[in-house]
């Protein structure tokens, strides 16, 4: 009984070596960049991490495809290599000689990326799926273009500094102009002044000189 | 016998020394500046403008880098110093601008300040719509991370805009965002309304700096003149904390004596010398004649040609090491890049490959899978062609600048301080072209004497701007490096030749020099009386002749900015439209020609004179057609 087990069980993971090949049409390849992601905190790739990494696909699987029960042995993995890269393939729970859909895979995987890469501390440049392409933040649109805002603060202040300008040189010239209408203003009441004395001193004479 | 040339009436023309003494007593109407260091700013901010940043490090460079300072140095002395104390000269002796001066020498001669008036006012509008554009990054050097770093997505969000990702961030920015550069100078393709509110902003901050004339410019220039030097100084130093910025002022310095021989280098230099001084604007005339009559101008001269120098070297040591950072940072990257595409390819672990063994590991692989490494498509990484690629001119200040400053920590700091140095620099460099404008039009009484300052300030920046819409065009771009190219080069030199030989040989260089006694107190030296006599006009000369030899002599072409070219993202040569010829000899002929056309004009040719003057345009209308 017991070899039949053991017969099963290496017929089945030989079989599923055969579903995961390199260039297999419903799997893809992954390729991770620890060393440049990480520098010093690298970590080691070894077996657990590909526990992880099944694991974790697994969960993606679950949340966001048809909801079945996948499970870490459903995601199969070969063709390691020291770079870090490998291909794997996902089988259904229901049916391990089933793969699942391409586009499933990669629906999946789209959508649980950035749980993918934290778990993994990496980013979508150093955790890649060859084939799935990472959707792109949008780059940050603030709703005032912060230029408008620089332009109408300098328009405003040389605005201001025309308008200060223009009005201290009206200003001025008003300022001239009364300065100069006091002065001959000034001299025309003087001269009236000294007439009236003038006159008085001719009028005091004429009677001393009729004597 | 000195060889003058006949000027009858000019003593009636001009002040007597017993006039400009009692002038200095009296408390005159006519503008002056508050004190010497004023006058110094204002000369010292005209003459250092933004060429001093992106024209002379790119010559000096391209021209056999330490070598060049040879050439430079000595034109520096022979030619720009004599020529910048004859202005100086000149303007304090007969307290007129551009107009009044020549004019006063002799009627026939107002064409050069004509000329004078048409060239700073050609010039002026393209400078400006240059500072319009600084003016918009600085506007955007605002925000964090700025808006230049990132490409926008395509339509479905899986990628970016495919001519930013040909591109880069930073030409697309330029080309696409500030300017939606069209394909051609023919292709107007409407109105950038972003660069129109960016030269209403430009031409209101030049109106409100020069509304009372020096009045307002003097103070302005205790800013705009000095604020340069203090960013440089910054800039220096954080320059030299970056990698890479050794290689670059290296790059930069390395002598090759054999570009001595070559005439390219002399000419250039004398060139750049003659743009560096701004002479021939009329600015400079006008600012030395509001000085007092007694003022030491060949003292101002000769200080005034080594700050030029010294700024010169400084300015292109400070974009050297931001140019050197730049080319190591992609130096670097592009290996990297190469790394990983190896280590890919061949799946091998990461820390196989470093920088240290790339060149071994490269050979390695090649010799053993060559069919693979030819399909990778392999860049070759060089650093020479970094140092050298796109360092003239708005390629510098738009493209690699602002690119080396993403690089640096804070990086809208940078951006703030790199663009208000740029916009002092050119804003210092209008006030003297604006000056070279104004003053002449008061002189000509093309504008009502009783306007005041202010009105004449106001109507000439509003109908300048106005022009300026040319510019705001999607072919702006194309229009301003016309006018960069043929407004300011072969007109200036004119203008600077007949300069010399007005005051040389028509107004009488013993007269000149007897009036630099009065005036300083002691006669020009044997230096100075050999330089103006012979040497600089003779320099002048040969270049004005040299570049119209080469100008006619090349086929009319300019860089476009196409998407759809072959060298995208390069820019593309493709020659000018036929039409182009009209618009250079407007450019360039009318200014030079004002001269012998006033000329004739005054000399009451009135029947020749406009049958001469429309067979002349059609001499040079088919000049130019036939060229073709």
């Amino acid at each position: 009984m017991l070899w039949k087990v053991l017969l099963l069980l290496g017929l089945s993971s030989a079989w599923a070596q055969k579903l995961c090949s390199p260039g297999a049409s419903d799997g893809y390849k992954v390729r991770l960049s620890i060393n440049s992601a990480l520098g010093d905190q690298a970590y080691v790739w070894n077996e657990n991490e590909m526990f992880l990494f099944r694991a974790t696909l697994a969960f993606a699987m679950r949340t966001y495809s048809d909801g079945q029960e996948y499970d870490v042995a459903n995601v199969v993995v070969c063709d390691e290599t020291p770079r870090v890269s490998f291909w794997f393939v996902v089988t259904s729970p229901l049916d391990a000689s089933l793969l699942v859909d391409k586009r499933r895979v990669e629906e999946a995987v789209r959508k649980s990326r950035s749980r993918i890469n934290s778990a993994f501390l990496l980013t979508d440049d150093t955790l890649e799926f060859i084939g799935i392409p990472p959707t792109l933040e949008a780059p940050v649109a603030p709703d005032t273009p912060p230029w408008l805002i620089a332009f109408g603060v300098v328009m405003g202040g040389v605005g201001a500094g025309i308008v200060v300008l223009l009005v201290s040189s009206v200003v001025q010239k008003i300022r001239k102009k009364r300065d100069g209408e006091e002065e001959t203003g000034g001299k025309t009441e003087n001269e009236a002044a000294s007439d009236a004395i003038y006159n008085m001193s001719f009028s005091d004479d004429e009677p001393v000189t009729q004597m | 016998m000195r060889l003058v040339f006949p000027n009858p009436g000019l003593d009636n023309r001009i002040l007597s020394h017993e006039d400009l003494d009692r002038m200095e007593k009296e408390e005159g109407d006519r503008p002056k500046w508050d004190n010497k260091t004023q006058y110094m700013l204002t000369c010292v901010g005209f003459c250092i403008g933004i060429g001093n940043v992106w024209r002379f490090p790119y010559l000096c460079q391209t021209h056999g880098g330490g070598a060049f300072l040879i050439p430079y140095l000595i034109l520096l002395v022979l030619e720009g110093m004599p020529l910048l104390l004859l202005e100086f000269a000149i303007g304090q002796r007969l307290r007129k601008g551009s107009v009044g001066v020549w004019r006063a020498i002799n009627p026939y001669l107002t064409g050069v300040g004509i000329a004078s008036m048409l060239v700073s006012l050609l010039v002026g509008l393209y400078y400006n719509t240059l500072i319009a554009w600084i003016l918009w990054y600085l506007f955007n050097s605002f925000q964090d991370p700025l808006p230049w770093t990132q490409c926008p997505l395509n339509d479905n969000g899986t990628g970016f805009v495919p001519e930013c990702q040909r591109s880069s961030t930073v030409d697309y920015y330029f080309y696409r965002v500030t300017l939606n550069s069209s394909t051609s100078i023919a292709d107007s393709g409407g109105i950038h309304w972003p660069i129109v509110l960016c030269l209403l902003a430009a031409w209101t901050v030049m109106c409100v700096c020069y509304i009372r004339g020096i009045g307002t410019s003097g103070k302005a220039v205790y800013v705009t003149a000095i604020l340069p030097y203090i960013v440089l100084a910054i800039f220096l130093i954080r320059g030299l904390t970056l990698k890479g910025s050794l290689s670059g002022i290296k790059f930069l310095f390395t002598p090759d004596v054999n570009e001595l021989i070559n005439p390219k280098t002399w000419l250039d230099a004398g060139a750049q010398v003659f743009y560096a001084f701004s002479l021939a604007w009329g600015g400079l005339i006008s600012f030395s004649s509001y000085n007092p009559v007694h003022n030491n101008c060949v003292q101002d001269a000769v200080i005034l040609t080594a700050i030029t120098g010294f700024t010169s070297i400084y300015a292109a040591t400070v974009t050297y090491t931001i140019i050197g950072f730049r080319a190591t940072e992609k130096y670097d990257t592009c290996i990297s890049d190469n790394i990983l595409t190896l280590l890919n390819a061949f799946d091998l672990p990461e820390d196989n490959i470093t920088t240290s063994n790339y060149e071994t590991a490269l050979n390695h692989l090649n010799s053993s899978y060559p069919d693979t490494v030819l399909g990778l498509d392999i860049k070759t990484c060089d650093m020479q062609t970094l140092l050298s690629e796109g360092v003239e001119g708005t390629g510098l200040a738009f493209i690699v600048f602002t690119e080396a400053i993403t690089k640096m920590p804070g990086s809208p700091f940078w951006s703030v301080l790199f663009f208000v140095m740029l916009l002092c620099l050119g804003i210092s460099t209008l006030f003297g072209n604006i000056e070279g404008v104004v003053v002449p039009l008061k002189d000509l009484n093309l504008l009502p004497k009783k306007w005041p300052q202010e009105a004449v300030t106001g109507v000439t920046c509003a109908v300048a701007f106005i022009i300026c819409l040319l510019f705001a065009q999607h072919s702006g771009l194309y229009w301003v490096t016309l006018f960069d190219n043929f407004a300011g080069s072969v007109p200036l030199l004119t203008i600077g030749l007949f300069e010399m030989i007005a005051v040389v040989y028509i107004y009488g260089i013993d007269r000149f020099n007897e009036d630099l006694e009065y005036m300083v107190g002691h006669k020009p030296g044997i230096f100075w009386q050999v330089t103006w006599r012979f040497i600089s006009p003779l320099i002048v000369l040969v270049i004005l002749v040299f570049y119209m030899v080469t100008q006619t002599q090349e086929e009319l072409t300019y860089l476009v900015w196409d998407p759809n070219s072959e060298q995208f993202p390069s820019l593309a040569l493709v020659p000018y439209p036929s039409w182009i010829n009209a618009v250079v000899f407007l450019l360039a002929g009318v200014p030079s020609l004002a001269v012998p056309v006033y000329a004739l004009y005054a000399l009451d040719c009135i029947c020749l004179h406009s049958r001469f003057v429309v067979s002349f345009v059609c001499l040079g209308l088919c000049m130019f057609r036939q060229k073709m």
